[in-house]
């Protein structure tokens, strides 16, 4: 899993059928320090989290599991909002 | 499974329920001779690992949900050991 912030929201229309209902979010993984590492990718949401907010995402085919038994053909998932983190 | 470092910890209240107990932990990727590399990432800890403890994590749904011991759980990275010593070969 990786920490990241919701950066947006992402709207399609036409997509595989299991995505009906799906909220799809497109984060940008974090650092430890807060500073953005690599690409936004987009993750189903599970959680209710919303554009500005810490989460975690899971990625792998682990990402549908809180779908199941939808089979979900998502590759990354958030499956956790974030209060804090503490780095001593 | 990789070594990494124990950098820090996330507290989350809104989660999935299989992360229900679980510790969170912010791990470090590291070569074999200590070195940081690659990005941070979020593991469940199933050995009661602590901050700046050197660990070896294993990146694989399924046998990180063994870690956690729930089925379906959504997880994909799970500290299974602290290290205590690594010893590489001269030269590597």
């Amino acid at each position: 899993m990786q920490i990241a912030r919701v950066i947006g929201d992402v709207v399609a229309t036409r997509k595989d059928p299991a995505f009906e209902g799906i909220t799809l979010l497109l984060v940008q993984p974090l650092a430890a320090d807060g500073q953005p590492v690599g690409r936004p990718l987009v993750a189903v949401d599970s959680v209710g989290a919303g554009v500005g907010e810490h989460v975690f995402f899971v990625r792998g085919k682990e990402a549908s599991f809180p779908f199941h038994p939808v089979e979900v053909p998502a590759d990354a998932g958030i499956v956790g909002i974030v209060d804090h983190w503490t780095i001593p | 499974m990789i070594l990494a470092r124990v950098v820090g910890q996330v507290v989350s209240t809104m989660k999935r329920p299989q992360f229900a107990g679980a510790t969170l932990l912010l791990v470090q990727p590291e070569t074999p001779s200590g070195e940081a590399r690659g990005a941070t990432l979020l593991a469940i800890d199933s050995v009661g690992a602590g901050v700046s403890e050197r660990v070896i994590v294993v990146l694989e749904g399924r046998a990180a949900g063994e870690a956690l011991g729930r089925k379906l759980s959504p997880v994909d990275a799970a500290i299974v050991g602290i290290v205590d010593e690594v010893e590489v070969e001269a030269g590597q």
